[in-house]
């Protein structure tokens, strides 16, 4: 069975070839027919994935760091237990809920309670979901990457006089987030695959597209191909993003020596 | 929840082992041979597909296309004169051609649109139902035809024509408004009802039968122009003239003795089960001009109209 990739070319209108391929996506650029092409609708499709899988991210992160160095505290205070407490619980809901059913929840059940939400785009919803979900793992990761340190370099932070703030942020964390940077490369590239329950609330993502673009065309396997390799190129991209981040941030002698090959 | 991503899954595979198996001419082999050797067919049915074919649980299916199929089995009993099991296989809008093509479904009674692109992968049996695509709104919204939606947003369900419709009419009349992906077509009415879109754009039998069953019915309508024309067949295997004659000859028997009206009427004007609400879908012209003139004309015939 031949593989036509013509079919990208194909305006999502008339079933006919556009002259340049591009119609919409650089007007001045090419000069197309001005109809949208299936190639113009991957691109966007593609945009749609990366801005959901983006914000995701950066949700996950910020929440993610705050919510495992919450769970790290020394039990000293109320306070301190109260907050790790509400970092654990945090952990705990994100975690033990199925990711497609969070979607719907903050798709269709919390705007319900909360109307302000209503008026929200459905892709910030589900970015705040997706968001959500990875930063209870993240929480994880972190708490684990501050418990692998020596219990010396704690103990030599307050020796010197430092409140438990200033340890953190002077001592604990600067190593902790070194440590933890492999598994957050993870984390970033299974965010973006996780994009694509997207779909289940008319995020017109990669994989809606695919759904819809293949029933159009009667394409199947070209339209998912080109739909697996554009997850693949951003999912590779990330990845290499992140290694240059871990080397870039190395300090020499720690963890394990120069290893050139970067992220895990 | 887990339903939706799993049925992802199964049309993902189902379709490349399908095209791996189509590129193998092992399906030479008609139809009637496969039956007559395994004293059972398999029909495609679809889970809710308004009154044409949708399941009772328990996997029990019926609806409008199901009976008709099942008098086409019955006849195909009297010209074998052995009895055929007959097993149901869910089927999906993604997942409902591979899985004629390559032999999974020997016949599939869902509601599936005869078009030029899918005659090239299957054949389709006489027309027996002719669709208006329609737009379904709130009562209280004030719509009245499709220039009302201008800068609206407006729901369709993935995987169906009617977006390609809905985009071919909003270049034409220059009307913009924002398409709105439900992911099925409870989940496109629920974007209606929960006003995250102005209007549902679907076929007529699917709207009426998603606003019966509705909690309150009377705060829809379905409102402004016929947008398509589409004739919906049964749908089997391609180049297997035997079958088709067969299953033709099944179809065009029910019409001329006006058994199919019966059928039509029973479906979409009586009470149905399981809840014994009523679809409420007049028999359209187009309709009756299909059971007087019997054809397979693909949907670009009726659009050249």
């Amino acid at each position: 069975m031949a593989l036509e990739f013509g079919i990208f070319c194909k305006s999502t209108i008339e079933e006919e070839f556009a002259p340049k391929c591009f119609g919409t996506t650089f007007p001045n650029v090419f000069d197309g027919n001005g109809d949208t092409t299936y190639l113009d609708w991957l691109l966007s499709a593609w945009g749609w994935t990366l801005s959901v899988a983006g914000l995701a991210l950066l949700i996950a992160l910020l929440v993610g760091l705050v919510v495992g160095t919450l769970r790290t505290l020394p039990e000293s205070s109320w306070f301190n237990r109260l907050l790790i407490t509400l970092a654990n619980t945090w952990v705990e809901i994100f975690r033990n809920i199925p990711v497609l059913v969070q979607i719907f929840l903050w798709y269709h059940v919390i705007p319900m309670l909360v109307p302000i939400l209503k008026g929200l785009p459905a892709y910030f919803l589900v970015s705040i979901a997706l968001g959500f979900y990875t930063s209870s793992r993240i929480a994880e990761q972190v708490k684990a990457g501050i418990q692998s340190l020596p219990k010396g370099q704690t103990l030599a932070a307050m020796a010197l006089g430092l409140t438990t703030i200033q340890s953190y942020r002077f001592v604990i964390l600067p190593m902790a987030l070194r440590i933890v940077i492999p598994p957050l490369t993870s984390e970033s590239m299974n965010i973006i695959k996780n994009s694509s329950v997207a779909f289940a609330v008319s995020v017109s993502e990669l994989t809606l597209f695919a759904m819809q673009a293949q029933e159009e065309t009667s394409k199947g396997i070209e339209i998912y191909l080109a739909v697996t390799i554009m997850y693949m190129i951003t999912a590779l991209a990330m990845n290499r993003l992140m290694a240059w981040v871990e080397k870039k941030t190395r300090v020499p002698g720690f963890i394990a020596p120069n290893n050139p090959s970067g992220a895990h | 929840m887990k339903n939706s991503l799993s049925f992802f899954k199964i049309s993902l595979s189902g379709l490349l082992i399908t095209n791996l198996l189509i590129s193998m001419p092992s399906f030479a082999a008609g139809t009637f041979d496969k039956i007559s050797a395994s004293k059972s067919i398999t029909m495609g049915v679809r889970d809710s597909s308004g009154a044409l074919s949708y399941t009772l649980g328990d996997g029990k299916y019926t609806g409008y296309h199901v009976e008709i199929c099942k008098r086409i089995i019955s006849d195909l009993e009297k010209t074998l004169k052995t009895p055929i099991q007959i097993k149901y296989q869910a089927v999906t809008s993604q997942n409902r051609i591979p899985l004629v093509q390559n032999g999974t479904v020997d016949i599939e009674c869902g509601s599936t649109t005869n078009n030029a692109t899918r005659q090239k992968d299957v054949s389709f049996a006489v027309t027996t139902y002719v669709e208006e695509v329609r737009i379904a709104v709130k009562a209280n919204s004030g719509i009245t035809s499709i220039a009302q939606l201008n800068g609206k947003k407006v729901a369709t369900t993935t995987g169906t024509t009617s977006v390609q419709i809905l985009r071919k009419n909003e270049r034409a009349t220059g009307v913009n408004f924002d398409e709105v992906f439900g992911k099925d077509h409870a989940d496109s009415f629920l974007l209606l009802e929960s006003d995250r879109a102005d209007a549902f754009v679907m076929d007529g039998s699917i709207l009426a039968g998603n606003i019966a069953m509705a909690k309150n019915p009377k705060d829809f309508r379905i409102v402004g122009e016929v947008l398509s024309v589409e004739p919906i067949a049964i749908m089997i295997r391609k180049d297997d003239p035997q079958f088709k004659a067969a299953v033709d000859n099944t179809i065009k028997g029910l019409m001329k003795d006006g058994s199919i009206a019966k059928m039509y009427q029973q479906w979409f004007l009586e009470p149905i089960p399981p809840k014994n609400t009523r679809v409420g879908l007049e028999l359209s012209a187009n309709t009756k001009e299909a059971w007087a003139n019997p054809n397979d004309k693909p949907a670009e015939e009726y659009a050249k109209k």
